[in-house]
């Protein structure tokens, strides 16, 4: 089965000026985005976490062609859009671009606050125009309704609404023009735990109701086991395990996942402590290491960690792992 | 059990009220809890529950418009509310010491680590500047930072956030505070680094025999840190038991519900219908607080009298209180 959405090799590094006394005015590489590929399906979401510098935000932008990558492809249906994304055909890139729609981490940030909620709601109409113009406000209305918003209060502004009925818009606005695929990125983060459960439930309700994909990008490991069927834990650029979430979350086999896993603290007092320790903290991506990026800070690195950088390999049914010697 | 050690902090009745063009914010409403010695209490609560608001004003931080209406804050013997400033100063990062969330910008981004770490000591103890230096790397040490005395040299930008929020423990703790106040101590932090601050925290607690209140609005760093849980809703306390009684039997329905809310990382929602109880509505605004308990628009239990009368704490159980009319307590007098 051709998958919905399939991401092969995905790359995007940054040159950046080394700052300091010695090397100032020479250049270095950060590979915030190295070969990167997942295969998502119709209804499925794919968590994508990992600490903040991994490159999972660049890797959800990348495939929008926000961030334009330098290599890869992002296969839509089995057909390569990164081409179209990056064209000058408007009209196949909006094609595209309607059936892969993005909903940011801070509502606040994300809506224009001189237009009121109606406005918002008409953009994507406008620049997509999938229906008759005369349908619009039907459809904004019936759309207010889906995410759990009075319609009658579409002629308000963003600042008269908190946070979690922003991030609602926010999700109604990606839902307008019914994407097949919507790219999440942390989008429960800014708001508060009682609220975070209602867009939680309100995705997952969507989900089922549409069909639509996921990638949902998130530094919330507890929010990802709940909302995901699939997830990447992401070091420096890369994916380093793969696979179904359970799978994952019952038995991580890349020691940097278990240590994400069990860095989280459970909401159980006295649970067993079951701690994967880290030493140090995430090296700058600048520095390439030979060998595996992780070796430097995993507890079970073997000689060959040093020397060879591990591909991903399967590791059961449903996960892969990169990595030498898996747990 | 806590209650029978003397606390080394007692608030009582703390009222903080920010008074701005709109009205009046009870932001604070009627606060109480205390720590006793060694004890850790972690205050949890959602953003505008009071809980930062409550914490700043233990050593009279919170910035204008707001004022401290009403109550007391005991703290080794005096009413810290009472005192002049000068008390206060002496009290403040000597006796007590805070911890802020944001590291970044709680350090000064001109001053070497050195710098403001002696000044601190210099101005509370008068030692030598030598002195102050050798206790600074000593305690950034402690911290688990390696290399102190180069560090001391160094200036904040130059440090990972981890980092800085080591330095900003090391502040805390130069003067071997009674009592440490950490607010989201950990929140600005990535997982891996959130949990190696934890355990210095808990360690270093256990180590400088230290109390500490813990500010958060997660239910898991309260469960793996805190011996007892104040959890707040809206400028009140709702309830105050110690952690496994708040975890395995809440009383009050926000603490149930909220404890419910969470998502959790070691549950697995596949197959299952995948919805997460959640409470309706969001907290209300404290310009027009509603009348009765605050919670009650949102409350799977009200009865009407929850619409009229304000629930006052009282005790359930030795050490377990709970504010809910539904669970016995009585209705607080007319203001």
């Amino acid at each position: 089965m051709t998958p919905l959405l399939e991401v092969r090799g995905l790359r995007k590094h940054y040159r950046v000026a080394k700052r300091g006394m010695i090397e100032r005015g020479q250049s270095g590489v950060v590979r915030a985005v190295d070969d990167v590929s997942f295969v998502l399906q119709a209804g499925q979401t794919l968590g994508l976490v990992g600490e903040s510098g991994c490159g999972k935000t660049t890797t959800a932008r990348s495939i929008l062609d926000l961030v334009p990558a330098d290599a890869g492809e992002i296969l839509l249906d089995g057909r390569d859009v990164r081409p179209i994304l990056a064209g000058t055909d408007r009209t196949a890139m909006l094609a595209v671009r309607r059936r892969m729609q993005y909903v940011f981490q801070d509502p606040y940030l994300s809506l224009n606050p001189r237009w009121t909620i109606n406005e918002a709601l008409r953009e994507p109409f406008r620049v997509h125009a999938p229906q008759h113009q005369r349908d619009w406000d039907g459809r904004i209305a019936a759309l207010l309704e889906t995410v759990g918003l009075e319609p009658r209060n579409g002629v308000r502004y963003p600042h008269e609404f908190s946070g979690g009925q922003r991030q609602r818009v926010g999700i109604a606005r990606a839902l307008a023009v019914e994407p097949d695929v919507v790219l999440l990125d942390e989008p429960v983060s800014s708001l508060d735990i009682s609220v975070r459960s209602q867009i939680l439930n309100l995705l997952a309700a969507l989900q089922d109701q549409l069909g639509v994909a996921y990638v949902y990008i998130s530094h919330d490991l507890s929010s990802v086991r709940f909302i995901s069927t699939h997830v990447a834990v992401m070091y420096l650029g890369r994916i380093v395990e793969i696979g179904a979430v359970d799978e994952i979350f019952a038995r991580p086999r890349h020691h940097y996942t278990a240590a994400l896993i069990s860095a989280i603290p459970v909401p159980s007092p006295g649970a067993v402590d079951r701690r994967v320790h880290l030493r140090g903290e995430v090296p700058s991506a600048m520095n390439r290491l030979t060998g595996c990026p992780f070796h430097p800070r995993c507890a079970a690195a073997l000689p060959i960690c040093r020397e060879q950088d591990p591909a991903l390999q399967p590791m059961g049914p449903k996960t892969q792992a990169a990595c030498h010697n898996p747990a | 059990m806590a209650g029978q050690l003397a606390p080394l902090l007692a608030v009582e009745g703390l009222k903080v009220h920010f008074h701005t063009r709109d009205g009046v914010v009870r932001a604070v409403d009627g606060v109480d809890f205390q720590v006793a010695p060694g004890q850790t209490l972690g205050i949890v609560g959602e953003s505008g529950s009071g809980k930062t608001v409550s914490s700043l004003t233990l050593l009279r931080l919170a910035p204008p418009p707001a004022r401290i209406v009403a109550g007391r804050v005991l703290f080794e013997g005096e009413d810290l509310l009472r005192q002049s400033d000068k008390r206060l100063a002496q009290i403040r990062g000597r006796r007590m010491a805070m911890i802020f969330q944001n590291p970044a910008t709680s350090l000064n981004p001109i001053l070497s680590i050195g710098q403001q770490l002696t000044e601190i000591l210099r101005w509370h103890t008068g030692v030598s500047r030598q002195a102050a230096l050798d206790r600074a790397a000593e305690l950034l040490a402690l911290v688990g930072i390696s290399d102190p005395a180069a560090r001391l040299r160094q200036y904040p930008h130059e440090l990972s956030g981890g980092m800085k929020q080591r330095v900003g423990i090391a502040r805390a703790l130069l003067c071997e505070p009674a009592l440490l106040l950490a607010d989201e101590p950990t929140t600005a932090l990535d997982v891996t680094i959130q949990a190696q601050i934890l355990d210095l925290l808990a360690e270093l607690r256990q180590r400088l025999a230290m109390s500490m209140v813990l500010v958060t609005h997660d239910m898991g760093v309260v469960a793996r840190m805190a011996d007892r849980i104040t959890v707040m809703y809206a400028g009140r306390v709702c309830e105050t038991a110690d952690a496994a009684t708040i975890f395995n039997a809440p009383q009050h329905p926000y603490t149930r519900a909220l404890l419910q809310s969470v998502p959790r990382i070691d549950h697995s929602y596949s197959g299952a219908r995948r919805v997460l109880p959640s409470i309706a509505g969001r907290p209300p605004d404290l310009l027009h607080a509603p009348p009765g308990c605050r919670f009650h628009d949102r409350c799977p239990e009200a009865a009407p009298e929850c619409r009229r009368v304000m629930p006052r704490e009282h005790l359930l159980a030795p050490g377990h209180s709970v504010s809910c009319l539904r669970r016995g307590s009585p209705g607080e007098d007319a203001p």
